[in-house]
């Protein structure tokens, strides 16, 4: 896979697998040292209860005779301590001074009195060991008296107990935690699965092809990924059809003029007659200024809809916009003898736009009108209902309408037209519309002919 | 209940007697210190054998009377007083005290761990032997029909008897004696016969005497007519052929002799390998030989397994060594015996 040359940071699922081990791995340690104080509290007390049992079965047994207390020590009670098979014993029976009656010397004494049976931890032969301490009152005739015994017993047995405890409380856990680990590590490949889908239909894409990705059957949080990257495709698809456009646009647009200009410098070039040559280069003159006019707008179009995508829609009042294209007077180098009449109106007409690309619609708008309509010429805003609206208008009866059906396709040239007309122009006033969500509307009006940028109205408070 | 003889009376068995008699073994350089209570023709195959197989060994054997083994290693576990490299005996009480005082070192092997729970505790006492306590008696003179087959017949023919048996049954002497003393006391633990038994053996004047070879030799000879809990694998060596064996059928007590390896033994490891010498197959096969494993055969020995009953190596042994149950045991003991005559 071409993957492994990429940068190799850490993967989403060896991120979230760290987290989810983490947090089983804190389980396991707090479930075990649980496990292991509950099977340590478990065989204490139930050794415990064998070692209290056979001390009172060994107090029981004695009896007083003679004046003195003797212990017919039970077997029964070494059995019950012989559920511990493996653990050594001691036991002692002490008489009211504290000597030894029967038993053996070594077995601790416990500290302190009371008639309760008292338990407690000490040692047997350097082993740790666990010790019981019960006492017997006698009101006998001939004996009167505590007598005390001791009986203890190392801990193999309970330490055996509480290990086995804990280990089958911590089996069942651990099988547990493997199972987690293992379901966790599905549960999260299948969740990154789109994603990986994603990095595979996007690697096997055809570089040309920017054709939106499905966005709908996939989890919400890659909807969203996918939705902006749709989105990103949708303008670079834009752009990259502007570019193309553009090229092709130049290529076709320059080659006529281009040819035309070359035929004629090269009949200026062989041309004897000093007159005739005047003329020809006048002509060449003029073929090279309307070249240039053509290249300016072919420019301002790509300008325009490059914009339209990449430039933030911004508040946009229409009035303005008509406004600065009167009073910069450009309108005069085209037509030096036309008045252009503004007519806009006193409250403002808001449109969400960008103001560049509009006011280039405008321009063109009206040195169409300048250049084909007949004077007067009119350029003016309205607002009807939720529609806005920039018109320009001549008193020229407007194009056949055959030329009308096809206006705005971008080649528009009509057959009768001069050498500098470009319908190129209307184009870019149909980009524009069609940018901010508006459309061209082309109509003949009680003056003449009226061309109109209608574009949804903004209403001031909304902004 | 008769008045408790005072705790003085114990302190007769507590001088430390010397041992019976010594032998070696081998002659390897190291010599492995042997202390036991096994009549040394009878363990003398098995070390014979050992030091074969092992030419870096040598045994040096020391035979003891049981209690006087008890005393001696005892003193050797506190005071680190000249310790055996190993200690066997039949007292098995007396041994599991040792262990339970921790004077045991732990030894694990793959034949250790192959021997029964009932045969071993705390990996630091072992069992090897399997041997019961029989009834012996002279063929010649006791008729067969007269035989006991189990201790009621006992009592019945001491009753109905009472001048052909009076002061010619034998048994331990349980105070000179550790093994005695073990045999009396699981009997008293095992049925009520015991008290009537020893009822019996007081009006029929038995005598408590030391010990089974000597038991055994004086039935041959006519001295005892019949001998009561004497080691069946002594019966078995012995060479006088008018001696039988009877495993009472009422229930039949089997020892497993006691090897331990004291914490301070000076050839710890040396002391292992002879344990899993007589462990392994060929050690058990001399064993079997010498008696020490009863053959564990119904049609020969006609005992039912019910009958038999193992005394295991288990803590509720240590009752045996309690003060006040052993004061109390050899004062029933020796209102029912006479003093012993003097052999």
């Amino acid at each position: 896979m071409g993957s492994l040359a990429l940068p190799r940071a850490k993967s989403l699922l060896a991120r979230v697998m760290t987290g989810v081990l983490t947090i089983l791995f804190l389980g396991g340690v707090l479930v075990t040292l649980t496990a292991w104080s509950n099977g340590r509290q478990a065989a204490r007390q139930a050794y415990d209860r064998i070692l209290i049992g056979a001390a009172n079965d060994i107090a029981e047994s004695i009896r007083i005779i003679d004046g003195q207390p003797v212990t017919d020590l039970p077997v029964s009670a070494f059995e019950l301590l012989a559920q511990a098979p493996d653990d050594r014993i001691t036991y002692a029976v002490r008489g009211p001074d504290l000597t030894l009656l029967t038993g053996h010397e070594t077995a601790p004494l416990r500290e302190g009195r009371g008639d309760a049976a008292q338990l407690y931890d000490g040692e047997m032969n350097d082993e740790d060991a666990r010790f019981v301490d019960v006492t017997r009152r006698f009101s006998e005739r001939d004996f009167s008296g505590v007598v005390r015994v001791t009986v203890g017993q190392t801990r193999r047995a309970r330490d055996q107990m509480a290990f086995d405890l804990t280990l089958d409380a911590l089996i069942p856990v651990g099988v547990a935690g493997a199972a987690l680990v293992l379901v966790a590590f599905f549960i999260v490949r299948s969740a990154l699965r789109p994603l990986e889908a994603i990095a595979g239909g996007f690697s096997q894409r055809d570089p040309y092809d920017l054709t939106p990705l499905d966005d709908q059957n996939v989890p919400a949080e890659v909807g969203v990924i996918l939705h902006a990257m749709n989105r990103f495709m949708q303008r670079l698809d834009r752009q990259i059809d502007a570019m193309r456009n553009l090229i092709s646009d130049t290529a076709h647009q320059l080659r006529t003029p281009v040819a035309a200009i070359r035929a004629q410098a090269e009949s200026v070039t062989e041309e004897g007659d000093p007159e005739r040559a005047q003329v020809a280069i006048a002509r060449l003159l003029k073929r090279t200024r309307s070249l240039g006019v053509l290249l300016d707008q072919m420019l301002s179009r790509a300008l325009v809809i490059h914009r339209t995508d990449s430039v933030p829609r911004a508040l946009v009042d229409l009035r303005d916009v008509a406004l600065d294209i009167v009073d910069s007077r450009d309108h005069e180098l085209l037509a030096p003898n036309v008045e252009v009449e503004l007519v806009i109106g006193s409250d403002p007409v808001l449109v969400s736009a960008d103001e560049f690309s509009l006011s280039e619609a405008v321009k063109n708008l009206l040195s169409n009108a300048l250049r084909y309509g007949t004077p007067p010429v009119r350029i003016g805003v309205k607002q009807d209902g939720d529609r806005a609206i920039l018109w320009v208008e001549d008193a020229g009866k407007g194009p056949d309408d055959a030329v009308l059906a096809r206006l705005g396709s971008r080649f528009e040239r009509t057959a009768s037209s001069r050498e500098d007309s470009a319908g190129i122009g209307l184009s870019i006033v149909m980009a524009v519309a069609q940018a901010f969500d508006g459309k061209v509307e082309m109509q003949k009006t009680e003056h003449g002919f009226s061309v109109a940028l209608v574009l949804p109205h903004v209403a001031e408070d909304q902004a | 209940m008769k008045p408790i003889i005072t705790a003085a009376l114990i302190a007769l068995s507590a001088p430390l007697a010397a041992q019976e008699a010594t032998t070696s073994f081998g002659s390897g350089p190291t010599v492995l210190t042997l202390r036991s209570t096994t009549d040394i023709a009878i363990i003398a195959p098995v070390l014979e054998a050992f030091t074969e197989d092992n030419a870096d060994l040598s045994v040096h054997y020391e035979q003891w009377g049981s209690n006087a083994l008890y005393e001696v290693s005892k003193e050797a576990c506190l005071t680190d007083n000249s310790p055996a490299d190993a200690v066997f005996s039949s007292a098995v009480h007396q041994m599991l005290d040792l262990v339970n005082m921790a004077c045991a070192a732990r030894y694990v092997s793959d034949l250790t761990t192959a021997l029964p729970p009932s045969r071993r505790w705390r990996d630091e006492l072992w069992g090897l032997t399997e041997e019961p306590a029989v009834m012996a008696y002279n063929t010649d003179l006791v008729d067969a029909d007269e035989v006991p087959h189990s201790r009621f017949e006992l009592l019945d023919l001491m009753r109905q008897n009472p001048t052909k048996y009076r002061g010619h049954i034998a048994t331990y002497d349980i105070e000179a004696s550790g093994l005695g003393y073990l045999y009396a006391f699981n009997d008293s633990l095992e049925a009520t016969t015991f008290g009537a038994l020893l009822e019996g053996f007081a009006r029929a004047d038995a005598v408590a005497t030391c010990c089974s070879a000597e038991i055994i030799d004086d039935v041959a000879s006519g001295r005892f007519l019949i001998a009561y809990n004497v080691l069946g694998s002594y019966v078995q060596n012995a060479t006088a052929t008018n001696v039988g064996v009877i495993l009472p059928e009422d229930y039949t007590l089997f020892l497993s002799r006691a090897y331990m390896i004291p914490a301070n033994a000076t050839h710890p490891s040396e002391a292992a390998r002879l344990l899993d010498f007589i462990l392994s197959p060929k050690g058990q096969r001399i064993v079997q030989q010498m008696g020490l494993v009863f053959p564990d055969d119904r049609s020969e020995t006609g005992l039912l397994p019910s009958a038999r009953r193992f005394i295991p190596l288990r803590p509720p042994l240590l009752v045996a060594l309690d003060r006040h149950a052993t004061e109390r045991f050899i004062a029933q003991w020796r209102d029912a015996f006479a003093a012993p005559p003097i052999p």
